[in-house]
C-alpha cells in the first residue's frame, strides 16, 4: 500500500496501473540493480552443479561405482562420518549445555574458542592435531605410551580429523537450542521430583530434539566432505584413510570419469542432507 | 452462587471422613503444618513473611501484581532459598538459612502448579501426568496406571492422548494439577490457578478446583489477585504488599476490617486511618477530618482506657452506607457529616458509584435515580452522612500507613 502511494522512483512519471501496484505492495517486481546480480549468483551456484549431470559418465556409471576402490572410500566415508557425528553428540551436547547455561566467568571466551573449527582453514586444523595428538604430539606420545595407540595415518586419525571439523557444527546449532529453551518447563520438572540430570534427559533434550537432529545431519554432512584436516593428520591410504573427498581428488588425475561418478554420488547426498533438513533449515531461514 | 461444602470452612483441624477419598498418603498421618519465616531476596525485591498453614487449610494469599507473591511460591517449593529464616513442613526442615540446610525442589513434598501450567509440549496429557511417577522409578506401564487414576479422579480420561496444545486452558490447568498430585505431594502450591482462563471457563473451574482442594489433606497455598476467588477458595487469608505481609485472618475478617487501602479497595470499603479519643468515640483522622464511630468488640479500647498504639485505629465505612444530599440533612440522627464536591460518577451493574472530593474523600454507592433526582454531576456541592452505627473502628497500624 505505501510503495504505491510514494512517488515513483524511476524517470518517467508515469502513473501506475493498479495491477503495478498491488503487484509492487506484495513484493512482485524485482529493481534491475538487484534482480541482475541475484540472476549471476544463482546461474554461478548452480551452473557447476548442472556441468557435473552434463559430463557424468551416465553410461559407464554402474562399472565405476562398483570398483572396489570406489566401494571402500564410500564406505570408508559413511562409517567414519556416523562416527565422528556419534562422538560429537556424545562429546559435544554436553559442552553446548555447558557454554548454554554456565554462569562461570570465561565461558563465552571458551565459547568461542571451541567454535574456531568452523572458521579455522581445515589443513591448519590437521596440522594441530598432528602437534597435539601425532607420534611427537604432546597427548599422541601420552596415548601411544599408555595404550600403545596411535592416530595419525589410520581410520581412528580420520575420525578425529572429522570429529574435530565437524563437531562445533553441532555445538552451535545446540547450545542456541539449549539458550532459547524454556526454562519453566525444567522448573516445573524440579518440582515434580526431577534431577538436574533427569530434567537434562527427560525434558531439556527432548523439546530440543529438533535442532538436535539439524546439528547432527549438519555435522555428519560437514564431516563427510572434511578433506584438508584428514589428509594432512591421516594420510591418503587406499581403504584405511581414502574418504571419498580423497579418492574424488586422486581420481582427477588417473580416471577423471572416476571423479565425476564419485562426484555425482557425493552431490546426491547433500540433497538428501538439504531435503532432510529442509522444513528446519530453510523455514528457519524464512521465518528468521 | 455456589453451594460452599461444609468442608470449606474447616477449622485447623480439619480431618476428612474415615470414607472419604483422601488425595496426600495416609501414612504421613493425614498432613503436617507448613510454617514459614524468613526473608528471600531477588535481585533488588525483599520479601518478608511470616506464615503457617495447616494440614487440610486452603491459605489464600491475596496481593497486588508485583508484591511477592510468586516469589512467597519459589522460596516454599525449592525453586529459590531463603536469604534468611526457615522454612518448615511438620518435623522437616525444608530451609533454613542459619544451619546452611536447603531441601532443593526435586527433593521437596511440594507439589506446585504454575500460573501458566507448564505442561511437557512433547508429552501427551497422560504422560504429564505421569511424569513424576515414571522418573521415580515406576515402570512405563505402572506409572501410566497411576496417570490414569488421577485422570479418572479429575474428569480427564477422555483427554489422555491428546498434545497439551490441543486442550484448552480449563482442561490445561486440570491436567498440572492431575501431574502436581500424582507426585503425592505433602503441600500444595497454586500460583493464580484462574487467571489464565477466560470468564466463563474460570466459573467452571473455580467451583471444581475447591470441591478438588479440599480433599488434599495437607495445606493448601493459592496465590490471587482476585478477591473473590480468594473469598470462595480460601478458608484464610493472608495479604502480601509490597514485600510484606499486611494482614492475616479468615476471608470474613479481611473484607469487613482491611489492614490497608489495598484490601479495602478490593472489598469496595472507604478506609480511614485515624488516632480514637475513647471518651468522645471519635476518631481524628490522619488525613483530616473526624469520625463519630463504634467500637468493634475486639478493640482493646473499648474496655479499657489504652495507650496512644491502641488507640490507632482503622476505620472502615461501606460505599452504601453513605447518603449524599444536596442541602444541608436537617436531621441529626446520623451522626457524622461532612461537606464535599462531586469528582466522578461511575455506572456500576445495578449503582452509580459517586466520587466526592471531601475531608475525609469518600466513594458512596446510591440508586441511578437518586442520581438524577439529585442532578448529580462533577462539581456539585453535597453533604454526606454516615451513622455511627455503620461507621466501625478496629486496631489499625501505626500512623506511618
Amino acid at each position: 500500500m505505501k510503495t504505491a502511494d510514494r512517488p515513483p522512483a524511476g524517470p518517467s512519471p508515469g502513473k501506475r496501473t493498479r495491477n503495478q501496484a498491488h503487484a509492487a505492495a506484495a513484493g512482485g517486481t524485482i529493481p534491475w540493480p538487484l534482480g541482475v546480480p541475484a540472476l549471476l549468483a544463482a546461474l554461478f551456484l548452480l551452473v557447476p552443479l548442472a556441468g557435473l549431470l552434463v559430463r557424468a559418465p551416465w553410461r559407464g556409471l554402474p562399472r565405476l561405482l562398483t570398483d572396489s576402490q570406489v566401494l571402500d572410500a564410500l564406505r570408508l566415508s559413511l562409517l567414519c562420518a556416523s562416527a565422528a557425528t556419534a562422538v560429537s553428540l556424545l562429546l559435544g551436547v554436553p559442552l553446548a549445555w555447558v557454554l548454554a547455561r554456565s554462569q562461570v566467568r570465561g565461558t563465552s571466551v571458551l565459547r568461542a574458542l571451541v567454535t574456531l573449527p568452523l572458521v579455522l582453514p581445515p589443513v591448519v586444523g590437521g596440522v594441530a592435531l598432528l602437534l597435539a595428538f601425532g607420534r611427537e604430539g604432546i597427548m599422541g606420545r601420552l596415548l601411544e605410551q599408555w595404550t600403545g595407540i596411535t592416530l595419525p595415518f589410520t581410520t581412528a586419525g580420520v575420525i578425529v580429523a572429522e570429529t574435530f571439523v565437524a563437531m562445533p557444527f553441532l555445538i552451535i546449532t545446540v547450545e542456541g537450542a539449549f539458550r532459547t529453551s524454556d526454562r519453566g518447563l525444567e522448573e516445573a520438572a524440579a518440582t515434580l521430583g526431577a534431577t538436574r540430570l533427569t530434567v537434562f534427559r527427560t525434558v531439556t533434550v527432548p523439546l530440543i530434539a529438533p535442532s538436535l537432529l539439524a546439528g547432527a545431519v549438519l555435522c555428519w554432512a560437514r564431516a563427510l566432505g572434511e578433506f584438508g584436516a584428514t589428509i594432512t593428520f591421516a594420510g591418503n591410504f587406499p581403504g584405511r584413510t581414502q574418504t571419498m573427498p580423497l579418492a574424488v581428488y586422486v581420481a582427477l588425475e588417473s580416471d577423471p570419469d572416476a571423479a565425476v561418478a564419485l562426484s555425482l554420488v557425493l552431490l546426491l547426498v547433500s540433497i538428501a542432507v538439504l531435503v532432510g533438513l529442509r522444513d528446519r533449515w530453510l523455514s528457519a531461514g524464512a521465518s528468521g | 452462587m455456589r453451594p460452599h461444602p461444609g468442608q470449606a470452612a474447616a477449622s485447623d483441624d480439619h480431618q476428612l471422613g474415615a470414607d472419604s477419598v483422601t488425595w496426600a498418603n495416609r501414612a504421613h498421618g493425614g498432613g503436617d503444618r507448613l510454617a514459614m519465616s524468613g526473608t528471600v531476596e531477588r535481585g533488588s525485591f525483599r520479601l518478608e513473611a511470616d506464615l503457617t498453614a495447616a494440614p487440610g487449610q486452603v491459605l489464600g494469599v491475596l496481593g497486588p501484581n508485583g508484591a511477592g507473591k510468586t516469589t512467597l511460591l519459589r522460596a516454599l517449593s525449592g525453586l529459590d532459598a531463603l536469604s534468611s529464616g526457615s522454612i518448615h513442613l511438620g518435623a522437616l526442615t525444608l530451609d533454613d538459612a542459619a544451619t546452611d540446610t536447603f531441601v532443593p525442589a526435586e527433593s521437596r513434598p511440594v507439589g506446585l502448579v504454575f500460573q501458566d501450567y507448564r505442561l511437557f509440549p512433547h508429552l501427551d496429557v497422560r504422560d504429564n501426568v505421569a511424569y513424576a511417577p515414571r522418573i521415580r522409578g515406576a515402570g512405563r506401564k505402572q506409572a501410566r496406571a497411576a496417570a490414569d487414576t488421577w485422570l479418572l479422579r479429575l474428569g480427564l480420561t477422555d483427554l489422555s492422548g491428546r498434545r497439551p496444545h490441543e486442550i484448552s486452558g480449563g482442561q490445561a490447568q486440570k491436567v498440572a494439577l492431575a501431574r502436581a498430585l500424582a507426585a503425592d505431594p505433602r503441600v500444595l502450591l497454586l500460583d493464580e490457578p484462574l487467571s489464565a482462563l477466560d470468564a466463563r471457563t474460570r466459573l467452571d473451574v473455580r467451583t471444581q478446583l475447591r470441591d478438588h482442594l479440599t480433599q488434599f489433606a495437607g495445606p493448601v497455598l493459592i496465590i490471587t489477585h482476585d478477591p473473590l476467588e480468594a473469598m470462595i477458595m480460601a478458608d484464610r487469608l493472608l495479604v502480601i504488599e509490597n514485600g510484606r505481609v499486611v494482614q492475616q485472618g479468615t476471608p470474613a475478617q479481611v473484607a469487613r476490617q482491611p489492614a490497608t487501602q489495598y484490601v479495602a479497595r478490593l472489598m469496595g470499603l472507604n478506609l480511614y486511618a485515624g488516632t480514637l479519643d475513647p471518651a468522645t468515640a471519635r476518631v481524628h483522622l490522619d488525613d483530616g477530618g473526624a469520625l463519630t464511630v463504634t467500637l468493634s468488640d475486639d478493640h482493646p479500647a473499648s474496655s479499657e482506657g489504652g495507650d496512644l498504639s491502641s488507640r490507632r485505629v482503622l476505620v472502615g465505612l461501606r460505599p452504601s452506607a453513605i447518603t449524599i444530599h444536596t442541602a444541608p440533612p436537617a436531621h441529626a440522627s446520623p451522626r457524622n457529616v461532612w461537606q464535599g464536591t462531586v469528582t466522578a460518577l461511575e455506572q456500576l451493574t445495578d449503582r452509580v458509584r459517586v466520587q466526592v472530593d471531601a475531608t475525609p474523600q469518600a466513594l458512596v454507592d446510591i440508586s441511578a435515580a437518586a442520581v438524577a433526582e439529585l442532578a448529580l454531576r462533577p462539581g456539585t456541592g453535597v453533604w454526606l452522612s454516615a451513622k455511627a452505627t455503620e461507621t466501625e473502628a478496629y486496631p489499625g497500624p501505626g500512623p506511618t500507613t
